[in-house]
């Protein structure tokens, strides 16, 4: 379908860019690559009275990596992280997971900013941000502050982001040299939206046991099995009894593609896949 | 122009270059791909207003002259298209990823053209084409043809 009437603006500074969104009585969007928004626009799932561009806003932009971790600009797009080679050492959950964003085309568009607020329960960055436990730093009339990811996502395409908030970066803490860690998805086609996907990762101690395990599920809740793994080898047996509880523990819907019991069999699958490609 | 016109649509109907095709208008198919500012992206997804300052490429600017370009030949050598609905997105997809990886392999080829759908040919003639067209996209061959830069 084509677009809804709407108003556009290009604001050049990010109070600016808040003002706009204050002002429209919470109708406004702030459009990044657009790439969740314009379908949501094309579908009429929404019909905001004004759009604000954040294409022409600095300081959204840069991938920068520190002691304290790696922060993503929101405007970064997936494009920007699948070509910055210090990821495969910085962060390399991120980089293998930011792998199954999407088409080329979105690819080069779609940007960490706009998929957090779009919160879309397949979407691979926000599962992210809810498995290493990252701070969104967001922008509004209040001023700025920093929300963590677990607050953040309050549900299917729902934010705790008030209408007048723009995510200014995301924060994913320092990644360790060291750590052990899977990611796994299943989608129809490569670059589809995830059917189910599994982000797993935890440090080792000196005698080989785990610690500070991390079990994410993207296509379902997290299933919270990470007191199977911490202080354990993570061998065959814990593995099989990790995949068992996520089974258990998630409560997929049934749906076109597929059942819940399918879904369910299959979560507990890409997290065992996931847990034994960390322990490889 | 209205803020809610897509760049496709622009191309389309204020333009009239009517090479990009609109296949489903909500970013699945992939015919309307264009290059903008050097990157191939779905044009039905990005408004006009947004590609202010932009350089946009569609596959009419692929070729300066009545010739078919060299990734063009190819498709028409492999019998890589035969409704041609899908074809001048595959073939902006296709010269966008060469233009950036000369040397990319079948599996990236793969890959990359996963994200534009064609109902007929069933896709292998035109990751031949695409493989075969690699050529004139590296350094010598693009010395040699001159007009796929």
């Amino acid at each position: 379908m084509k677009l809804p009437p709407f108003d556009y603006a290009c604001p050049t500074t990010l109070p600016e860019a808040v003002q706009l969104l204050a002002t429209s009585n919470g109708d406004a969007k702030a459009i990044a690559g657009g790439q969740s928004l314009v379908p949501m626009l094309a579908f009429r799932l929404a019909q905001p009275s004004l759009l604000v561009d954040l294409r022409k806003l600095p300081d959204l932009r840069g991938i920068r990596i520190s002691a304290k971790g790696v922060t993503l600009g929101a405007m970064v797009r997936w494009r920007d992280i699948e070509d910055d080679e210090r990821l495969d050492t910085a962060h390399p959950l991120l980089k293998a997971a930011i792998a199954h964003v999407a088409h080329y085309q979105v690819r080069n568009r779609g940007t960490v900013g706009g998929s957090l607020a779009h919160a879309d329960p397949a979407a691979e960055m926000p599962g992210i941000a809810m498995t290493c436990d990252a701070e969104i730093a967001v922008v509004g009339k209040s001023g700025a502050h920093v929300i963590q990811a677990a607050d953040f996502f309050q549900g299917a395409l729902t934010t705790a982001l008030t209408p007048d908030e723009i995510i200014v970066e995301i924060r994913l803490p320092a990644w360790p040299a060291g750590r052990r860690w899977g990611f796994e998805e299943f989608a129809r086609r490569r670059g589809d939206f995830a059917m189910a996907a599994a982000a797993v990762f935890y440090d080792q101690d000196a005698n080989g046991k785990a610690h500070n395990a991390h079990v994410g599920v993207i296509g379902a809740a997290d299933p919270a099995v990470e007191d199977v793994l911490n202080g354990r080898a993570i061998d065959a047996a814990i593995i099989a009894k990790a995949e068992a509880a996520t089974s258990a523990a998630v409560d997929p819907q049934d749906d076109i593609h597929a059942s819940a019991a399918y879904r369910r069999a299959l979560v507990g699958t890409l997290v065992e896949r996931a847990l034994k490609r960390a322990a490889a | 122009m209205e803020p809610r016109l897509t760049l496709a649509d622009c191309l389309r109907h204020h333009l009239r270059l009517t090479g990009t095709h609109v296949g489903c208008e909500h970013g699945v198919c992939g015919a309307c791909t264009v290059i903008v500012d050097g990157a191939a992206v779905r044009s039905c997804l990005m408004l006009a207003v947004q590609a202010e300052g932009a350089e946009v490429v569609t596959v009419e600017g692929l070729s300066n002259d009545a010739d078919l370009t060299p990734l063009q030949k190819a498709f028409r050598r492999h019998h890589a298209l035969q409704c041609g609905f899908c074809t001048p997105g595959m073939i902006t997809t296709a010269h966008a990823l060469l233009s950036e990886e000369p040397d990319c392999d079948a599996a990236r080829v793969r890959e990359v053209l996963s994200g534009n759908l064609c109902r007929c040919t069933g896709y292998i003639p035109i990751v031949e084409a695409v493989l075969d067209a690699r050529a004139a996209y590296q350094p010598k061959g693009r010395d040699r043809s001159g007009d796929c830069a």
